[in-house]
């Protein structure tokens, strides 16, 4: 009766956000008194699958059909089932991806499992009882949800749990066939295209974001945005309206009805903060808000502040960040 | 083509959030409900692909008790043929689901249309849920929705970047920008929405497999720490040394 872990993998290697679900799911199954086994999806090179041994997982399960690279609904959910069934899991962790939630609700049916999605704390176990803390009303509360029934699916929101490494520690990986069939990928899709990502790193997951709204005035100021970020290593974003006027693209619009994101380190750049904006940035660990009006809103969200001019301040702080080198 | 659409009744987006004092429940007090934002793309984009095709129906649906009605006549107002409401409180996202898998069986829907998620619950699993009790493809989020004859071409966000789709119908889609400019209603659309059909049924299927146990509304702010913008870079030591983010 162990607990799966379902981790995603792209171009050989495991997903931050993946890194994160296994370390939740190894200290669940500590929780539970068993152990904790993996299931790959998608791009997966049994090298770094065996890696997961350093998040605490003991054993991976790894179907070498090279049809999983891309994400494919059925199969994707049928893998996993029969995972489940092979190791007896009764407690499935996924990531709170585009993807992770996608097979969370299919699997819910399928197994008759309650599900939570969302969720930011490990589960709080006592007899028979099981309830998770989750996020609602978009990033403006929390509820703990009691999950009811023998099987339960979790989906944890990125950048809740971090991700431990005990260096040196290795999972067995175990080629494993869920006899998936053509039928199976009938709804596998006919292309993907990726975006260029700043610097390569997907705002979902990152660390630190750097965010711009309507008073970086116009798209051709978004370099002052992009230069701090790539010296931070980090995400760039924007606000709605920005990515409404086509100034950036939809997919960096965080808010109540864009992406929700919760890096260590949001710095907002001429904007003003409505209640829209804020509840989708407001789990961030560590808010900074650069904004010429001491009275917008954003301030009172934030843990730093200058009151400025953004054309001023961001090319002071880019110069500051490459000088700690 | 008969096209579903699920709408969910949700606090406005500009609602500060707060609870009963027990915390077990949402405090509705002077809230204004709204049609789930994004359920606003699935319904626009049915009625376009409808007036396109110059044939077929849209029909809303909620599951929700009778206050959620003046947001179901809204819905009409904006273009919808007709309406259902299943007569239940949404427990929990897998009640939900059943409701809408027992309507859409029960009408032979060949499009089934939600949002991405609600925006009071963000689960982001009903559409999922429904695909897998009718057996079809769900294809969630989807950013474009095409469709010729009975084949669907649709974009689906992923992480970093999009897929292309084909599915025939039937199949359930959740909708988000940007599909398409969500409608408003008109005058002539709201009088005639008085007059069209809205159809209220009982609820079916197992209970709900998930409770609130308590609401917490995140911890607050300790306040922002101002730096003089003469000297920005300060900033950055503070985050590396007192923040310790960088
Ligand atoms: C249903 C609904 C859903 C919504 N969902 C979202 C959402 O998901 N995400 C979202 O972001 N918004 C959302 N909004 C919009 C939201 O209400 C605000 O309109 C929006 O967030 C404002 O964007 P902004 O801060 O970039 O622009 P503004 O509000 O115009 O603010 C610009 C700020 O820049 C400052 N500024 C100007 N020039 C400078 C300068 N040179 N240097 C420094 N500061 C400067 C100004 O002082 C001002 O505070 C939603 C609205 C509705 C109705
Ligand atoms: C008083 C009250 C108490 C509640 N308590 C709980 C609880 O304890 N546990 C719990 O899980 N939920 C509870 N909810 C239900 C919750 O508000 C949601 O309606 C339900 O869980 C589905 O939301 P979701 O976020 O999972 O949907 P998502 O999966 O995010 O929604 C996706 C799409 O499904 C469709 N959809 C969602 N809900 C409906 C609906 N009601 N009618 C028609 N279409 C819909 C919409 O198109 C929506 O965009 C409660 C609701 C109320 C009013």
């Amino acid at each position: 009766m162990s607990v799966l872990v379902v981790v995603e993998c792209a171009d050989g290697e495991v997903k931050k956000s993946s890194l994160e679900v296994a370390t939740y799911g190894a200290k669940v199954a500590a929780m539970l008194g068993t152990t904790a086994t993996a299931v790959a999806v998608g791009e997966a090179n049994p090298e770094n699958l065996a890696k997961l041994g350093e998040q605490g997982i003991t054993k991976v399960l790894h179907d070498a059909e090279p049809r999983l690279k891309d994400f494919v609904n059925n199969a994707y959910t049928k893998l996993i089932a029969t995972a489940a069934g092979q190791e007896g899991a009764k407690v499935i962790i996924l990531a709170n991806s585009n993807i992770g939630a996608a097979v969370g609700s299919r699997l819910s049916v399928r197994l008759k499992a309650s599900l939570a999605t969302n969720v930011v704390e490990l589960p709080k176990i006592d007899g028979g009882a099981f309830t998770v803390k989750r996020g609602a009303f978009s990033g403006k509360a929390f509820a703990d949800v009691s999950m009811s029934g023998d099987c339960k699916i979790i989906a944890v929101k990125k950048n809740s749990a971090e991700a431990q490494h005990e260096a040196g520690k290795t999972a067995e990986v175990l080629a494993f066939a869920a006899q998936l069939t053509d039928a199976d990928f009938a709804d596998a899709p006919q292309q993907v295209v990726m975006q260029d990502q700043a610097g390569g790193i997907l705002l979902p997951e990152a660390d630190r974001v750097v965010s711009g709204g309507r008073g970086m005035k116009g798209p051709e100021n978004w370099g002052l945005i992009e230069d701090l970020a790539n010296a931070l290593h980090a995400a760039t974003a924007c606000s709605k309206p920005v990515s409404d006027v086509d100034w950036r693209p939809h997919h960096e619009h965080v808010g109540q009805t864009g992406i929700t994101v919760s890096p260590n380190l949001y710095i907002a750049c001429g904007i003003s903060g409505a209640i829209q904006h804020l509840a989708g940035v407001n789990s961030s660990k560590v808010i900074v808000v650069i904004n010429k009006d001491p009275e917008a809103p954003f301030f009172k969200a934030a843990d730093y502040g200058i009151v400025g001019d953004v054309f001023d301040v961001l090319p002071k702080l880019t110069a500051a960040v490459k000088a700690l080198g | 083509m008969k096209f579903l659409v699920c709408i969910s009744n949700v606090p406005d987006t500009t609602t500060k959030i707060s609870f009963t004092p027990d915390n077990k429940e949402f405090n509705k007090a002077g809230v204004q409900f709204v049609i789930n934002p994004w359920d606003e793309y699935a319904l626009t984009r049915a009625i376009e692909l409808k007036e396109a095709a110059g044939a077929g129906t849209v029909t809303v649906l909620n599951v929700g008790q009778a206050d959620t009605e003046p947001n179901i006549r809204k819905a009409l107002a904006i273009g919808a043929d007709d309406a259902i409401r299943v007569d239940a409180a949404p427990a929990d996202a897998y009640f939900v689901a059943e409701q809408i898998a027992a309507v859409a069986k029960e009408g032979a829907y060949d499009v089934i249309l939600m949002g991405k998620e609600s925006i009071d619950y963000n689960g982001f699993q009903v559409h999922g849920m429904v695909g897998e009790m009718l057996g079809i493809p769900t294809i969630a989020p989807a950013q474009k929705l095409d469709m010729a004859g009975n084949t669907a071409t649709l974009e689906r966000e992923i992480e970093g970047g999009k897929e292309i789709v084909q599915v025939n119908t039937p199949f359930v889609a959740s909708c988000q920008q940007p599909m398409c400019e969500p409608r408003i209603p008109n005058m002539r659309g709201i009088m005639t929405a008085r007059t069209k059909p809205l159809k209220v049924v009982p609820a079916v299927g197992e209970p709900a497999r998930t409770t609130v146990a308590e609401f917490a509304l995140p911890p607050k702010k300790q306040g922002v720490k101002l730096i003089d913008a003469e000297n920005a870079g300060e900033l950055i030591q503070l985050l590396r040394s007192e923040a310790k983010v960088i």
